[in-house]
């Protein structure tokens, strides 16, 4: 349950200050599947980040499943991100000379999970983000694009978190690899009731959502339902 | 983070680099290493100069005809030239209560002759007390006895040396003859060697009673020199004062400044001895610190390098829930860990090095646990003190512009 009220977000680089989010307020409930979506500039980064509990916002109440986030230090911060919110990047960041495995176990080591639970975990995360096992001991630079995000997926899914934030998960992906990755999320949204919020700023991309949250210069111009969700056939499947 | 996480952390984050951890390495390795072979080297030099004036006798003051000599410096050219010391001076020292032996000795230098060989070697006028006072052991026969100096027996205890040169190495010189200045002298004993070389070479002498010394060769009473032992090293500075004091008043001088004779305290010479070998010690291990020194800014340089290389990857551990102070520790460990290791195969390479430079350069090194301890813990430190500041770079860093870092 992630509720926001009245986001102000505003650098101020010396004598000059920019407010980026004018006051952003809405509320998602578990098992959603929301897009948030806008051109570059309209604060949707910014709002990305204050909802993964990168950033503060600097003034409005921001609770992430009823505890107010909004006012936490960087320790704090680092320890709600460790155990409720999973992201997924546009450039995968994953280690490059490690392990397909090892970079998703690496949320449980910060986490301090045994050692044997690690690997369990870690191998039913893959398979869940859809990677087969015979994958999970390659290098991860020695895999494709759309296996990368897999891994990224199941690496923000294995700790368990409230919420799945993903940024522009297709933009590095050509269109066919971009669709099972976003396939990947409908399933996870639907199999096991995932709340997933994605930022982008295709319209294409955001149809895959349930839920549409349109931002701009900083303020929400519309946020309703999706009425026409694309839905992605699990014919194209294997990456 | 757990401990056996980090440590896994950081072998995997050094091994995705081994170049460049094996360079950084090799300039602690370096380091770490010059300064064990120079410390080392430095010692032994140090115990070495000790050992060797201490096998010269231990707790002696050495009393010289002639002016006041400043310590430490010894010119032998015209070391007992003056003529001031007599034989009833050392009888007199001999019963001061704190002498536990005195000898005095007259030492010349000439030609000794054996059949069909000859050498020119010192030849001491000694008395039975200097085997005792001088740290000399007798390996074959025996030292003449008290009977035989008041006697004039014409008897010699030979060096190794001279027994090598007169009747070839390994020979048993005992009650062979040698012909010093045209006196045939009885060769009763042979001393055990004891090293040195050159002018110093305490095994190229021949020990003869200073009674038939002083009227077979030098044709008078005087001596060269008075050697006086402690009972111990706590009493020395004592007996020098009375020795002093006693010849002195022997000699009938008011002012201690004008004397005819001049002291030596051996612990003087050690202390000035052990001082120089203590400046060559720090002089070298700084010269080898330096080197430590910059391979701690290898180090440093390295970390710097490394942490904006993993931006992306310090921002993703921050997005995925490590803390300021787990970030932090990860790069002190991994700087450590480079230390640690270069320490480590420094010590060995130190430890080589002074292996051969006493086996091949022929200088005494020794290798003390305190020097490994002090390597170990610098090198520990060097990795904490030059990892520290890109640790805190590292863990300082924003996690939404380490992310977007490209």
């Amino acid at each position: 349950m992630i509720e926001c009220h009245d986001i102000v977000k505003t650098y101020v680089n010396g004598p000059t200050s920019t407010t980026v989010l004018k006051g952003a307020s809405f509320t998602i409930k578990d098992g959603e599947f929301v897009a948030i979506m806008g051109p570059s500039g309209s604060g949707k980064s910014t709002l990305m980040n204050i909802i993964g509990a990168l950033d503060s916002p600097t003034s409005g109440r921001y609770a992430l499943d009823g505890h107010d986030v909004s006012k936490l230090s960087d320790d704090e911060l680092a320890d709600i991100r460790m155990r409720k919110i999973g992201f997924v990047f546009q450039s995968f960041n994953l280690l490059r000379r490690a392990t397909v495995l090892r970079n998703v176990l690496l949320p449980l080591v910060y986490a301090e999970v045994e050692g044997k639970e690690r690997a369990r975990r870690a191998r039913q995360a893959l398979l869940d983000a859809g990677l087969p096992e015979k994958w999970h001991l390659n290098k991860s630079n020695e895999i494709s694009g759309g296996q990368m995000q897999r891994v990224a997926i199941a690496r923000a899914l294995v700790n368990d978190p409230s919420l799945i934030l993903a940024d522009e998960p297709t933009g590095n992906l050509d269109s066919k690899t971009g669709e099972i990755v976003l396939h990947t999320f409908q399933k996870l949204n639907r199999e096991q009731g995932r709340t997933i919020v994605l930022i982008t700023h295709e319209l294409y991309v955001a149809e895959h959502a349930d839920r549409i949250i349109h931002i701009k210069d900083g303020e929400i111009l519309s946020d309703a339902r999706n009425a026409n969700k694309r839905l992605v056939d699990d014919i194209h499947e294997d990456v | 983070m757990k401990t056996f996480d980090l440590l896994q952390e950081t072998y995997w984050a050094l091994l995705s680099n081994k170049a460049r951890s094996g360079l950084t390495v090799l300039g602690i390795v370096i380091g770490i290493g010059s300064v064990i072979a120079m410390i080392a080297i430095g010692q032994g030099a140090q115990s070495s100069i000790q050992a060797n004036i201490q096998s010269l006798g231990a707790n002696l003051i050495i009393v010289y005809p002639g002016a006041q000599r400043g310590p430490g410096v010894t010119i032998s050219a015209g070391r007992g030239s003056a003529q001031s010391l007599k034989m009833s001076d050392a009888e007199a020292i001999a019963l001061l209560p704190d002498a536990k032996a005195v000898s005095p000795e007259v030492t010349t230098r000439s030609q000794v002759t054996a059949k069909g060989t000859n050498t020119n070697t010192s030849v001491l006028g000694v008395t039975p007390a200097y085997p005792d006072a001088r740290n000399v052991e007798v390996d074959q026969g025996a030292w003449f006895t008290e009977v035989q100096q008041k006697s004039l027996a014409k008897v010699a205890v030979i060096g190794p040396t001279v027994r090598d040169d007169l009747f070839g190495e390994g020979a048993d010189p005992i009650g062979q003859t040698i012909r010093i200045k045209g006196t045939e002298f009885k060769v009763i004993g042979m001393t055990k060697t004891k090293g040195g070389s050159g002018f110093n070479n305490q095994d190229d002498q021949v020990f003869i009673p200073i009674t038939v010394a002083q009227r077979y060769l030098t044709g008078n009473d005087y001596v060269s020199d008075i050697a006086v032992q402690a009972p111990d090293a706590a009493s020395m500075t004592a007996l020098q004062e009375s020795v002093t004091a006693l010849l002195l008043q022997r000699h009938d001088i008011a002012d201690p400044a004008s004397a005819d004779f001049s002291t030596m305290n051996m612990a003087d010479i050690v202390a000035a001895a052990s001082s120089v070998t203590g400046t060559f010690t720090l002089l070298l291990g700084s010269v080898a610190g330096i080197s430590l020194l910059v391979g701690g800014i290898g180090i440093m340089n390295m970390m710097l390098t490394t942490v904006t290389e993993r931006t992306r990857e310090i921002g993703l551990r921050k997005a995925i829930g490590a803390k300021r102070r787990e970030i932090s520790l990860q790069f002190l460990a991994e700087s450590v860990a480079l230390t640690f290791l270069g320490g480590f195969l420094g010590i060995l390479l130190g430890w080589a090095i002074s292996g051969a430079v006493s086996k091949f350069g022929g200088i005494a090194s020794s290798v003390s646990p305190g020097a490994v301890l002090l390597a170990f813990g610098v090198s520990a430190g060097i990795g904490v003190v030059f990892g520290y500041w890109p640790a805190r770079r590292a863990a300082g860093l924003n996690p939404i512009e380490a992310l977007r870092y490209e």
